[in-house]
């Protein structure tokens, strides 16, 4: 009995892969183009889940959309134009280069230059900084019987 | 004055995230602004024999309400918008999104019906069209059909006040 209770369990995966498994059903190139596609672009509801990954209502009708548009013979990318006239540029995972995203795009290389200056004023800085020590003849003599101290022999 | 730089950092960045947690991340701007509504005829809610077609609108302003039986948020903007019909200033159009009739119908009964006209978008083909992604979400149309606001989300009394009546009047004036 026990064991086969632990056979019903480990089944039970399967049977919640069929459940997934069911959108594939009926043209897999046509699927496997769609997939490809929603990849690159945002749920609207779960807003960091791919349209391909997200199990929202909107995700599927979106899905469906895509599909049936697909079909319609249209491209990839009058797909993604549609979609965008709709829901605008928050959709697309790799957001287009514009004048309020240019932020986005140069603004880390920005803080990196930003960054590097700092540290090169800083070093400069530093180094213009040590300062000359005046040595005292007494002091240059001590200094100079050290740095000409023999070498211990051992090593 | 060196010594000062990372506070000065600090406050920035504070300033930076500061308005970050005031923003609302499910405030898509919506790219239909200022363009056409996109026309739809679709049956109606109480005789769905019957069509209600977008395009009879034009002359008029009137606002578009996306809703359904199902989103929570629309009980909370359900006062506003039985408050706001009963004032007849601008005449309410809903749009029963992806419902079933006799829930949309019950809803109605239940709540009372703010609305000058019902129709039901089934399976949210309208609803893509008009980019709705969350409901309830409303739209303020003028004359000439072209779509001047969005609201996402409930109505409020405030955004009420504030935005879509100033607006309202705004565009019926023209």
């Amino acid at each position: 009995m026990k064991y086969l209770l632990i056979l019903l369990i480990s089944l039970l995966p399967a049977f919640s892969y069929a459940g997934q498994a069911k959108d594939m059903a009926e043209d897999p190139v046509l699927e496997q183009r769609m997939v490809n596609l929603a990849q690159n672009l945002r749920c609207l509801v779960c807003q960091n889940e791919s349209l391909a990954s997200s199990r929202a209502d909107l995700a599927k009708d979106l899905r469906q959309e895509v599909r049936e548009k697909m079909k319609q013979g249209m491209t990839d990318q009058q797909i993604i134009d549609f979609l965008v006239s709709k829901y605008g540029d928050f959709v697309l995972f790799d957001p287009p280069m514009k004048r309020y995203t240019i932020l986005l795009w140069y603004g880390p290389f920005a803080l990196l230059l930003m960054g590097l200056a700092g540290l090169v004023y800083q070093l400069r800085k530093r180094k213009n900084a040590a300062p000359e020590v005046q040595l005292s003849a007494e002091e240059a003599q001590r200094a100079a019987a050290l740095l000409n101290e023999p070498k211990d022999p051992q090593t | 004055m060196m010594r000062f730089w990372p506070f000065v950092a600090f406050v920035v960045l504070a300033a930076f995230l500061y308005i970050g947690l005031g923003l609302n991340p499910h405030e898509i701007p919506s790219p239909l602004i200022n363009k056409p509504a996109p026309a739809f005829t679709l049956p109606q809610l109480y005789s769905p024999a019957k069509q209600f077609s977008s395009q009879d609108m034009k002359g008029q302003v009137w606002l578009l309400n996306v809703w359904a039986s199902w989103c929570v948020s629309c009980r909370e903007e359900h006062p506003v918008l039985m408050a706001l019909s009963q004032q007849n200033i601008v005449p309410i159009y809903g749009l029963d999104y992806k419902d079933k009739n006799a829930d949309g119908e019950a809803w109605l009964r239940e709540g009372g019906d703010p609305y000058t006209l019902v129709a039901t978008d089934a399976n949210g083909r309208v609803g893509i069209d008009y980019g709705v992604y969350g409901v309830p979400e409303t739209y303020v149309i003028d004359k000439q059909g072209v779509i001047r606001y969005k609201q996402i989300g409930a109505i409020t009394h405030e955004s009420l006040q504030q935005k879509i009546l100033p607006l309202v009047a705004e565009l019926q004036a023209k």
